[in-house]
This record gives structure tokens, C-alpha cells and sequence, in this order.
């Protein structure tokens, strides 16, 4: 019998979504991997997000399939599922990373709540506990234990963005969607969080699709990659060997165009 | 037999330059056995860090196999799967690159122990083999705790040495290891590169100085022999 840990988790086939005349994202097809981190990149208006929440379930697809392995081993159609099942899913399984840390937080309760709301959502009531993980939690995250009772209004930028992490992760997902996770946040305050997500990452056995239109984030983060122009992968394969052989013309475009990644 | 690359050619085609071709590598074709090393010759430009890096799986050769002897099975590299092309590089393939890669904000100790923390060892014995290893390089303990970017060319090159030898693994590739080495840790790593072959690992390098070359080289291969035809 194949352990799980050699068939995908996710699974996207065919996969389009269109916005009127407009495409949104083109015929895409790929697998993820227990513990494999996946970087989606292309410039603006490639279709990165679009194909992200398509396969998040927050947006419906066009057409295509994703199908996902529930913690039974079964393989599921996500969009075949109940309403309630998909939510079950998101808040057990999944933790979505936006770009923006006040879409994924809740600006007006405490750090420390908005990481305890995770957990009460599955299912744990003891409030002891629930404060014991959360201060562990965010001190993963480098926030400092006193600052647990401060809003995340009174948080910078990337303390912001380093507690919808800890808000994401303290569930034990198995799967985490980021969404430019260090877009938006000084040079150095990225490089802190880039660190920090590498860390979790690999400690946690995390799979991971994120998408950034700075490569030098997919190098450190990624384990694959995969390229968008126009809604469409352009190329895909080993995030070393796309970065420093890239084949197709867009590509190479791309990677001449910065400095040194 | 370790490694063995059969017809293995490349050749970049240039879209921003207009669809240029530019064949670097030829019909490669070689074999490495268990306990050798093999050295790659020839001058600047004749393609030696291009089949080094197609070895590794960073270039994708154009055409042609590299068989790799795999956790008991013989895996052509050049067909391989990303996923296939980590695992191999996790258990079986350590490449020293010419520079360091620095990742912002981990230490140098952690850097060198890291190939061991992802074939699953314990954190603190990895940081214990690590701290050897520097320790033998002779750098300075006062650096063991910092990251690397701010570190010499030499420093950094023995952080990288350092990473590459700490692993048993049963292929090792080297691009001038020694390039930015004094006397004294040049011939530290010709040590290590010896203890490497009496253990039976395979080595293909890549070694400008002569005196390296000399210690280290079981045989050297031109890699002239794998030169594209020119067009007239
Ligand atoms: N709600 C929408 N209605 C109409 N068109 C949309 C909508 N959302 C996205 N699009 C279009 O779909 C295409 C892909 O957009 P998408 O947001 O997926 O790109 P992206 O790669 O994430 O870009 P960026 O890097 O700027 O975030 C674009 O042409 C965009 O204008
Ligand atoms: N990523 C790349 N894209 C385009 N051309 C490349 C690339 N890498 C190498 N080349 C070209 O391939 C040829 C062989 O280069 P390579 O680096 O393999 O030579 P080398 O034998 O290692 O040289 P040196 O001794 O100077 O390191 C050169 O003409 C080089 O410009
Ligand atoms: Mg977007
Ligand atoms: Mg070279």
C-alpha cells in the first residue's frame, strides 16, 4: 500500500475560471505533495490570486476539477462537497495567509484572542489551555508575551502579519495558502517573516502554496514553482532549476529582469 | 558504479537574444565509481559547472541520461520528477557550490547542520557535528552563532565546505571548493575529499589549482571531448 505521504493532497485539473469575456486563469492542471511547498509566480494580472481562490474554494472555478485527501485517505471533489463540509475543511485543515493582514484578522479583539478564536472554532473550551497555546503560539511568531492583550490595531506591520501566521498555524493545518505573505512590508521586516515561515514550514511538515511575484521569496520558501502569463503556466518544475535554467521565453523575461535571486 | 552519464547534452537557447542557441555540451559521457574522484578539465567556458550543474539537477540537460545510483536502484536523473530530483538530493547527491547561498538571519552553525535536520536528525546532535566540522575548517568559534552574509569570501566558502562534507552522502559534487582557501585549509579539504573516497563515496570536482588537482584527482576528464561543432 503507497503511504500517504507519496500521493497529492490537492490535485488541480483543468482548471479555469473566467470573468465575463475575461480570463481569470486558463486550463491549469498540477498536484501538491504532503509537506511540499509550491510557489506561484507572474506579474500582475496573471492570474495568481484567481487560481488561488479557486482552489482555496473561495471562488468558483469555470470549469475543471481540485480534489483534496481528506485525513481519511479518501481523494474529494472539493466542489462536490456540501457547503458545510468545505467549512469543516477550512477551519480544520486549512489556514489562508492574505496579503493583507487585516482581511485575516480580527483587528478589534486581542492578539491573543484572535488566535484562541481558532481553536475554540475546533472544538477546545478550556480556557487555560486555549491562553497556554496561544502565548505559546505567538511566541513562535516573536511576539512578545506581554503584548498578548493589545489589539493587533496597536501591531506593525509585520507583527500584524506574523500573528495571522500564528492565527493560521495554531490549528495544525495541513495545508496553507498564502497570498503575497511579506507583500506590502519593509526589506528587512520580510526578511524576518521569510525566515520565520521557512522555519515553520520545514518544522511542521506544512504543505504550502504561495503565491509572490518576488522570486527571491519562491527561492527561499519554495520547493517547486510554477509560472503564469496571461492566466496560463507558462512553466513549472524544481524552483532551482526554473530560476536558474529557465526555458520558456517569458521566464527568462522575468528572471533577466531583476537583479540577482 | 555510482554515477554514469550517457549522450548528456546541453545546449541554451536565448529568447531574449532572439532565439539564439548556444550548444555548450556535447555527447558527455562518463562513469564514476564508488570511492573515486573524478576531476572535470578544461578551460574557462568549456561547459565543466554547466555538466556539474545538469548532475545536480539546477540545469536541465537537453538530451541524454544521468543514471544515479539511487537507495539501491539505478534513477535517470535527467527524467526525473522535482519531487524524485529532492529525494535524491536529500539522501543521495551533496553538491559544494562555488558561493554560498546566504538565507537571511540563520546562523552559520545552522546553515552547516541543516542537510542533517532534513534527513531527520536531532537538531542538537546535527549542531554538535556542525560545530565539528567548523572547528576543523578553523573558523572562528566568535562567527559559529552569525549568519554568513556579512563573512569573507574564505569564511564563507568553508560555511559551504562545512555543509557539503557534513552528510554521508554516497555522491558528492564539488565547483572549486577550494577557490577562496589559504594553504592551510586548502589542505584541510584535501583531507576531507580523502576520507570521503576511503568511505566509498563518489566524487566529481571541479578544481582550478593545480596543486588540489594533483592531491585529489583519481582522473581527470577534458571535457573538450564534449565540445559542441562549432558552426563555420
Ligand atoms: N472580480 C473580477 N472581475 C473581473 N476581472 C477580474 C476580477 N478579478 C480579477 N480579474 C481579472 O483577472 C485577471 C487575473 O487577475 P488576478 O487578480 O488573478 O491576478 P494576479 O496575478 O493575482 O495579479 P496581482 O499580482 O496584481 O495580484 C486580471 O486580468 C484581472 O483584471
Ligand atoms: N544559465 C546560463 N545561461 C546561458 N548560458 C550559460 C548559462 N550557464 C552557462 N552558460 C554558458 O555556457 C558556457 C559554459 O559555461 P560553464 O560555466 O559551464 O563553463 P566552465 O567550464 O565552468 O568555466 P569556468 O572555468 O570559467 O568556470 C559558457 O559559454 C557560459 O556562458
Ligand atoms: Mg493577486
Ligand atoms: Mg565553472
Amino acid at each position: 500500500m503507497m503511504r500517504l505521504q507519496e500521493m497529492p493532497l490537492l490535485s488541480v485539473e483543468g482548471l479555469s475560471r473566467y470573468y465575463g469575456e475575461r480570463v481569470g486563469c486558463r486550463d491549469v492542471s498540477f498536484e501538491v505533495y504532503p509537506g511540499e511547498v509550491l510557489a506561484i509566480v507572474g506579474e500582475s494580472g496573471s492570474g495568481k490570486t484567481t487560481l488561488l481562490n479557486c482552489i482555496s474554494t473561495r471562488l468558483e472555478p469555470s470549469t475543471g476539477s481540485v480534489s483534496y485527501r481528506m485525513r481519511d485517505g479518501a481523494m474529494r471533489d472539493l466542489y462536490r462537497m456540501s457547503e458545510a463540509e468545505r467549512r469543516l475543511l477550512m477551519r480544520t485543515d486549512w489556514g489562508f495567509v492574505h496579503q493583507n493582514p487585516a482581511d485575516g484578522l480580527r483587528m478589534t479583539v486581542s492578539a491573543g484572542a484572535n488566535v484562541g478564536e481558532r481553536l475554540m472554532a475546533v472544538g477546545e473550551r478550556h480556557y487555560g489551555r486555549i491562553r497556554d497555546t496561544a502565548t505559546h503560539w505567538l511566541s513562535r511568531v516573536e511576539i512578545a508575551e506581554d503584548r498578548i492583550d493589545d489589539q493587533p490595531r496597536a501591531f506593525s506591520g509585520g507583527m500584524r502579519q506574523r500573528l495571522q501566521i500564528a492565527r493560521n498555524l495554531v490549528t495544525g493545518p495541513r495545508l496553507v495558502f498564502m497570498d503575497e505573505p511579506t507583500g506590502g512590508l519593509d526589506v528587512s521586516v520580510q526578511a524576518r517573516l521569510l525566515d520565520l515561515l521557512r522555519g515553520l514550514v520545514n518544522d511542521l511538515g506544512l504543505a504550502a502554496i504561495v503565491v509572490t511575484h518576488d522570486l527571491a521569496v519562491a527561492r527561499l520558501l519554495s520547493h517547486r514553482m510554477i509560472v503564469m502569463k496571461d492566466g496560463r503556466v507558462v512553466e513549472e518544475g524544481l524552483t532551482d532549476r526554473v530560476l536558474d535554467d529557465p526555458q520558456a521565453p517569458y521566464t527568462q523575461l522575468l528572471v533577466s529582469s531583476i537583479l540577482q535571486v | 558504479m555510482a554515477v554514469r552519464a550517457r549522450a548528456l547534452s546541453k545546449t541554451f537557447c536565448m529568447h531574449l537574444q532572439g532565439g539564439l542557441e548556444l550548444p555548450v555540451v556535447d555527447g558527455a559521457a562518463f562513469e564514476v565509481r564508488a570511492g573515486e574522484c573524478v576531476v572535470l578539465g578544461g578551460p574557462s567556458g568549456a561547459g565543466k559547472s554547466s555538466i556539474l550543474k545538469m548532475l545536480y539537477g539546477n540545469y536541465a540537460a537537453s538530451s541524454g541520461e544521468i543514471l544515479i545510483r539511487h537507495g539501491g536502484e539505478l534513477v535517470d536523473l535527467v527524467a526525473a520528477s522535482p519531487r524524485l530530483v529532492l529525494a535524491i538530493r536529500r539522501e543521495t547527491l551533496g553538491y559544494v557550490s562555488q558561493f554560498l547561498r546566504t538565507v537571511p538571519r540563520v546562523a552559520a552553525v545552522d546553515v552547516v547542520a541543516e542537510p542533517l535536520v532534513l534527513r531527520g536528525a536531532n537538531t542538537a546532535v546535527a549542531r554538535e557535528r556542525a560545530s565539528e566540522m567548523l572547528d576543523r575548517l578553523n573558523l572562528p568559534q566568535r562567527l559559529w552563532q552569525l549568519p554568513p552574509a556579512t563573512f569573507s569570501g574564505g569564511e564563507q566558502q568553508r560555511v559551504n565546505i562545512a555543509r557539503g562534507f557534513i552528510t554521508d552522502h554516497p555522491v558528492l559534487l564539488l565547483d572549486e571548493p577550494t577557490a577562496s582557501l589559504d594553504a592551510a585549509n586548502r589542505r584541510i579539504v584535501i583531507e576531507l575529499i580523502a576520507e570521503k573516497k576511503a568511505k566509498g563515496v563518489a566524487q566529481i570536482g571541479i578544481f582550478h589549482d593545480e596543486e588540489v588537482r594533483e592531491a585529489v584527482a583519481d582522473r581527470i576528464i577534458d571535457v573538450r571531448g564534449f565540445a559542441p561543432a562549432r558552426a563555420a
